[in-house]
């Protein structure tokens, strides 16, 4: 039961990160080439969802739509939610990446006659993407914890499972609780072994951040 | 459409940031000592040192914050160990932030130059000493920006401290929330709170870094 | 006099699957200046190392005074701090002062009080011509002076003999003689030195003994004269001519 209980987490975990990659890569562009107002729009956008807690932002969102007359299931309200404070950090490792690539490669991509947009999204961007695999593995690993944080809006994934459990055999809490450490324990050894093949199979020879440790890759 | 929350809320608010700073700085405190002690474990010590560090390091930063307050709180007493409300989330919080904190002093004492070493052992300094004069208050420094990230992360995820009964930010915010069935408004004052806290503590930390900072004793590091 | 102030008998290091030093033995009697010199890798750092073991030997001994450094029960940090030692990278404390890094050793290692230790920092620093830049950091100093506090710092523990491991090869050419003045200096004074190192004008003009080492061990050694007008060994002839044209001769 705690392991069905576990894909839910997983579901929220794949749901969240893709909100978060999505605005994140956003504002990480608006910051580097979106001009004065939207890039400080963006870096206040960034530093206000790096910097609210979790918990607060799930309440929000939870009880937000419901002052307005709206109602939202706890998983949507979890996704966005975390999804939103996942942007933050993610667009964080996206712009350092996407600042370190050479102004060099934007310009020759505009001397080839591309416009802007064309540039940032076939020349910047997979470069950058690439570069950010590592920074971008904590971040997955972050996330995947805070995925238990769903428990205070009633969602029903792990530790809710497990607090039910410990609810019905009080003695039980410890095992059920150890349980679920093991579990995410062997979650995020996965994890981490899935991102390390994709950064294999996604490597160019070259691309290469100076700075970050590739001991034991090339 | 009008905002709901009624100032006289606001005083008790307040005295949940003050025991949100509270929390964060006994955790943190925790965290350096303990994270020092692991760190050091790891890089100097032997097998049977350095393998339990390794381990703890492992568990604690491997599973989420949340079960690990869980396991404290609702399984100890399992175990025949009850602890009080404010220990176990202290307790948690504390060893939690210590296996991050470790790895963030590891990566810094390892980023010392080697030749440090090796010219305080020349000069006659015991491993002791070499590490006490020579390799920390470098390594120390070197941590900051990390060290930060660190810090922030904790003043935002001490807000779980509330399940187990206190009243922090979060505590207060869902007793009055709960009591005048204004949930939205509250926690956006809430939110404000924290925004507010974080601004502080980062300006804070900034102006350390800048403080202790030793010409020639560069921070070229990542800032992840 | 008898008994000489260091004795190296029979060094072997190896690294991996190569062996850096295949037995190597000397001598060296107070106030004498010996400069080892030899190709790259051939393991005259190593064999400082072993001295006051940062590296320690794989099998061999190393007597100071009488005393075996190698053993395993011997008080290696009060002998290391009777043995002075300066790197090539200098590695003067990154966080401290000039002054500081003189200072740390006599007041932490040798227990000297405060106030006693920073007089006596303060003066080792003049000694080396740098006592204006006592509150410098390490990184305000050029090169040259680096390697000069990291002299005087070594100077501050009164050492019995100082172990110099290549300390002009990481310089700048123009900041070269000032640290080779300090090293010449040093030696007239009568301190015990055991040098690597390239100079072939410092080791004339101060050496006791030129030893010549060539795959982990020592080919020749001898009086700076002997060697080099009328070295026995032509391995020795042929490294001497082409060191002195690479790096020429300070004329002191």
């Amino acid at each position: 039961m705690l392991l069905k209980a576990a894909l839910l987490n997983v579901e929220l975990l794949l749901s969240l990160l893709a909100v978060g990659f999505v605005v994140g890569t956003i504002v990480a562009v608006l910051q580097v080439y979106g001009g004065r107002v939207l890039g400080v729009l963006a870096f206040v956008f960034e530093w206000v969802f790096r910097s609210i807690p979790p918990l607060v932002l799930l309440f929000l969102v939870y009880f937000g739509p419901e002052r307005f007359g709206l109602s939202i299931s706890r998983f949507l309200s979890a996704t966005i939610a975390l999804g939103l404070c996942s942007s933050g950090y993610q667009s964080q490792i996206f712009r350092g990446a996407i600042q370190s690539i050479s102004s060099g490669q934007m310009m020759a991509a505009r001397a080839l006659g591309m416009s802007r947009t064309c540039a940032i999204a076939s020349v910047i961007l997979p470069q950058a993407l690439r570069l950010s695999i590592p920074g971008w593995s904590n971040e997955f690993s972050g996330v995947m914890k805070d995925t238990t944080l769903a428990y205070v809006v009633g969602y029903n994934e792990l530790l809710r499972s497990a607090r039910a459990i410990m609810d019905r055999h009080y003695d039980a809490a410890m095992l059920s609780f150890l349980t679920v450490a093991i579990i995410f324990l062997v979650l995020t050894y996965t994890g981490n072994r899935a991102l390390g093949w994709l950064e294999e199979r996604t490597r160019i020879p070259g691309l290469q951040v100076a700075g970050w440790s590739e001991e034991g890759h090339s | 459409m009008s905002f709901l929350f009624k100032w006289e809320w606001l005083p008790k608010m307040a005295s949940g940031l003050v025991v949100t700073v509270e929390v964060t700085a006994t955790c943190i405190a925790i965290g350096i000592v303990l994270g020092v002690l692991l760190a050091l474990g790891r890089v100097y010590g032997r097998r049977p040192i350095s393998l339990p560090c390794s381990l703890f390091i492992q568990f604690f930063r491997g599973t989420p914050l949340l079960v690990q307050l869980f396991i404290i709180y609702y399984g100890l007493p399992n175990w025949g160990i009850r602890l009080p409300a404010f220990v176990s989330g202290i307790l948690a919080l504390g060893l939690n932030t210590a296996a991050y904190q470790a790895e963030y002093f590891r990566g810094a004492i390892q980023s010392v130059k080697k030749g440090q070493m090796l010219a305080a052992r020349s000069l006659g300094m015991s491993l002791t000493q070499s590490i006490r004069f020579v390799i920390l208050p470098q390594a120390l420094r070197l941590v900051i920006p990390a060290w930060s990230n660190e810090l922030i992360l904790m003043l935002k995820s001490s807000s779980i401290i509330y399940l187990v009964t206190i009243y922090d930010i979060m505590g207060v915010s869902q007793k009055i929330a709960a009591r005048h069935f204004n949930y939205f408004d509250v926690y956006v004052v809430a939110a404000l709170f924290y925004l507010a806290l974080v601004l502080i503590v980062s300006l804070l930390l900034r102006l350390l870094e800048h403080r202790v900072q030793i010409p020639g004793l560069g921070v070229h590091a990542d800032r992840r | 006099m008898n008994t000489p102030l260091l004795k190296v008998e029979d060094i072997h290091k190896r690294y991996g699957n190569e062996e850096v030093l295949r037995g190597v033995s000397f001598e060296v009697n107070r106030g004498e200046t010996k400069v080892f010199i030899g190709p790259s890798g051939t393991g005259k750092s190593t064999l400082l190392r072993c001295v006051n073991q940062l590296t320690p030997p794989d099998k061999g001994q190393v007597f100071l005074e009488g005393t075996e450094v190698t053993h395993h029960k011997s008080d290696i940090n009060r002998l290391r701090a009777s043995i002075g030692f300066v790197f090539q990278d200098f590695n003067l404390f990154a966080h401290l002062t000039a002054m500081q890094n003189v200072s740390i050793g006599p007041s932490k290692v040798t227990r000297m009080h405060k106030e006693q230790a920073q007089a006596r920092a303060l003066a080792e620093l003049e000694r080396v011509g740098l006592g204006d830049k006592a509150n410098a950091y390490p990184a305000q100093l050029s090169g040259g002076q680096q390697q000069r506090v990291s002299i005087a710092r070594a100077l501050a523990m009164d050492p019995k003999l100082i172990l110099f491991d290549e300390p002009t090869s990481a310089l700048d050419p123009e900041l070269i003689g000032e640290v080779l003045e300090v090293m010449i200096e040093l030696a007239r004074e009568g301190m015990t030195m055991l040098c690597v190192t390239h100079e072939m004008g410092f080791a004339r003009s101060v050496a006791n003994e030129i030893i010549f080492m060539e795959h982990g061990v020592i080919v020749e050694q001898g009086p700076p004269q002997q060697m080099f007008t009328n070295p026995q060994h032509q391995r020795t002839g042929e490294f001497l001519r082409k060191i002195s044209e690479l790096y020429g001769e300070t004329e002191k």
